[in-house]
């Protein structure tokens, strides 16, 4: 036990004698909780859209003002032909084209059905997505607004018969996030983004700059065992990450007024679990390279691979078989799932044990294999 | 650049990761997983209940014998949506003409919530329909909707560009800083500074045989991007070919400021990862659209070269456009490149002397 307070000593003063460091675990968290939750948001607003109106009539006039006074549309220009506003579109002036034949008004007044016709960049899905279904909805808006002109000149029976169709309230409610703020989502995802960062790469650095300087060859001839020494080098790492999770519950309660429904508690115990599974990452791959460049290259790749990944931005559900059991075994997802429900649902910590005993899991695994592979006369 | 096992390491990294997200990151919502309370079943709401079962963006979870059920479950997270029904919801809609549906939804992610609730109303919608054998409607008015660049409407599309962007910035920044810095360290640079080469020179040759391995990965991506992807080569293979080399001389020049700041390895490799990382993540337009962002936001993403590199890359590759459409990204990508290498080498004469 003894040995190993004198050398968590050490890793603590190793660590701190790089002013970089310190600044790193409070400066990096405030930067990132600051700034990039505005960044997120899937919700799609000022679409610019073109409009070519061949009919010139007073519906499709209508629905040009409809589209112009909507709030998810812009109305960039109205050009004569659909293929100036092809060239608006290439020019990346204008996302959407809105074309009204001219046949419009005439046919929906004879043949009651007209058609519209849509163009949308979909290079982005979702936003091309999204952008034809507003347009639907306004057209729907107008079909329904014309039809409740045309009711008042219908004769009264039929008129009867149209208002006498029975109708389902259909009451959303949207629980946990009612205001539908995409930074309640993500703020839990940025923590796990920050822990996984920091205590990622700082311990995967670690042992290898030790092989570097050549002060490994110093530890490895004393009687330390490895249990001692790799203990000794994940133990700081807690502490900078206990840090950095203090910084963030403070920062995300001052800013956007979260706190974890779930208990703060919880929360600080799933990190520590968590924190000691991406740190044996970390240090495993510290054992297996042999120069700075080599581990750092390898440190990115992990986290990129846990990252992007992890459900922290696009769903775990809607990934290939596959890739939902890189999932199982990824530990962010396990934290960022774990965190949102703790913030967002108020889950309890016997809610998330279940999460709990997979991150134990992967923590025992990746800690096991990081004592094995340190190779002490290597 | 004496060492096989990180060669091995830039040139297979690149491979693995656009395979893995490429194929992986989709933002499609689907197994939307949907419980229903029904407390007094009858032909509407067994109806309504089995058009959402066998709705394929549905999965079922089971029916819910109380709010109490209903409530747990979700703060679990084992369910995405409830669908309520009011009590004898038949016999409501038969007599009062009105009945209820309450539709709960698991919206801690707004996306997923709110297009789980537009889902299940369009199917409540298409059942009531075909219940009320409406009259033809008069006013009808369809939308013929085209989705051009992308019919298929494939998130890798989207995402192979953001993805070349990324891999190379991180893979060139902390190739050329943590390399120089490490000479830095051991004093070799000294040597190299003294030696009566220009400086310009010198950079210039340190900086060619990162650009030669960039620009293979560089083609390894987009190889597996056309081949086993699927994504289309739309505008010029030359012009694809220019604007990597001119991001792969930006983001090596980035490298190469980094190195003149920073005097530790570590430095260099935390500096290079979290500036070359999450910015290009939030800010450059490879997950959430530019556009969106507030005004501040945007002014800030304008300096996050992946975010032209991104854009250019969409336009030529995806919409096939010319180098007349993307002139502006070409120079903006040019000018920062001119400037950091100015940076750079005003550094190091400094230091120099």
């Amino acid at each position: 036990m003894k040995t190993l307070k004198f050398l968590i000593e050490k890793e603590f003063k190793q660590m701190f004698r790089n002013p970089l460091i310190p600044r790193l675990i409070v400066l990096f968290p405030t930067m990132v909780l600051l700034v990039f939750p505005w960044a997120v948001s899937f919700e799609i607003k000022n679409i610019r859209i073109d409009v070519v109106d061949h009919s010139k009539s007073t519906y499709s006039k209508r629905l040009t003002d409809k589209v112009s006074a909507s709030q998810y549309f812009i109305l960039h220009d109205t050009p004569p032909d659909y293929n100036t506003a092809m060239l608006n579109m290439e020019n990346d002036k204008t996302d959407m084209i809105l074309e009204i034949p001219s046949s419009f008004d005439v046919d929906l007044v004879k043949s009651r059905d007209s058609e519209v016709g849509v163009a949308v960049n979909s290079v982005n899905g979702t936003q091309g997505l999204l952008g034809s279904n507003y347009i639907m909805q306004i057209v729907n808006d107008l079909s329904s607004e014309l039809r409740g002109e045309l009711t008042q000149t219908l004769p009264p029976q039929l008129r009867a018969s149209m208002m006498h169709m029975p109708k389902i309230d259909i009451v959303p409610q949207y629980k946990f996030n009612p205001a539908l703020d995409y930074k309640n989502f993500m703020i839990p995802g940025f923590m796990v983004l920050l822990l996984t960062i920091l205590c990622g790469i700082l311990p995967a650095l670690n042992i290898v700059m030790e092989k570097e300087n050549g002060t490994i060859n110093q530890i490895n001839v004393t009687p330390v065992s490895k249990m001692n020494f790799i203990l000794a080098k994940l133990i700081p790492y807690w502490a900078v990450g206990l840090v950095v999770m203090i910084i963030s519950i403070t920062l995300s309660l001052l800013i956007y007024g979260l706190w974890p429904a779930g208990g703060v508690i919880a929360v600080l115990i799933s990190a520590i679990v968590f924190i000691l599974s991406v740190s044996g990452l970390g240090i495993i791959i510290s054992n297996y390279s042999e120069t700075m460049q080599q581990a750092s290259f390898l440190v990115m790749f992990f986290i990129l691979i846990l990252v992007l990944l992890g459900g922290m931005f696009t769903p775990v559900s809607s990934m290939p078989a596959w890739a939902q059991w890189i999932a199982a075994i990824n530990p962010f997802n396990y934290l960022t799932d774990t965190f949102r429900m703790l913030y967002l649902n108020g889950s309890t910590l016997a809610d998330v044990s279940g999460n709990l005993l997979a991150l134990g899991v992967i923590a025992v695994i990746l800690n096991g294999w990081a004592v094995f592979s340190y190779k002490k006369r290597g | 650049m004496r060492d096989n096992r990180t060669l091995l390491i830039i040139l297979g990294m690149p491979v693995v990761e656009i395979l893995l997200f490429g194929f992986a990151i989709n933002m499609e919502v689907q197994d939307i997983r949907v419980a229903f309370y029904d407390p007094t079943p009858d032909a509407f709401t067994t109806g309504i209940t089995e058009r959402v079962k066998q709705n394929s963006y549905f999965t079922y979870r089971g029916d819910m014998h109380s709010m109490d059920d209903m409530e747990e479950s979700m703060r679990k997270g084992e369910l995405d949506l409830a669908v309520v029904f009011q009590q004898n919801f038949q016999e409501n809609l038969v007599h009062s003409g009105e009945a209820a549906i309450q539709l709960l939804s698991n919206s801690s992610d707004p996306n997923r919530g709110s297009i789980a609730v537009t889902y299940a109303t369009a199917i409540i919608a298409g059942f009531q329909q075909e219940q009320t054998e409406l009259m033809q409607i008069p006013f009808q008015i369809q939308a013929e909707n085209r989705m051009i660049y992308n019919p298929l409407m494939k998130s890798s599309y989207m995402f192979v560009p953001g993805i070349m962007g990324l891999v190379l910035m991180i893979i060139c920044t902390i190739m050329t800083s943590v390399s120089i810095v490490r000479e830095k360290e051991r004093g070799t640079m000294e040597v190299l500074l003294a030696s009566p080469l220009k400086q310009g020179t010198m950079i210039f040759a340190k900086t060619i045989p990162y650009m030669v391995i960039s620009f293979i990965d560089f083609v390894i991506i987009l190889l597996l991007s056309y081949f086993i992807l699927g994504v289309p080569v739309n505008g010029s293979l030359l012009l694809l070919f220019l604007v990597a080399i001119l991001y792969i001389t930006l983001t090596l020049s980035y490298g190469l400021t980094v190195s003149t700041l920073v005097d530790k390895q570590v430095n260099a490799v935390i500096f290079s990862a979290i500036t070359a990382m999450i910015p290009v993540l939030m800010l450059s337009g490879m997950i959430f659209p530019v556009d969106n962002m507030p005004q501040a936001l945007q002014a800030f993403s304008a300096i996050v070269p992946a975010r032209w590199f991104i854009e250019a890359v969409r336009k030529v590759m995806i919409q096939g456009l010319g180098i007349t459409m993307i002139w502006k990204e070409v120079l903006i990508m040019f000018g920062m490149t001119l400037f950091l290498l100015g940076v750079t080498i005003a550094k190091t004469k400094k230091r120099l002397e």
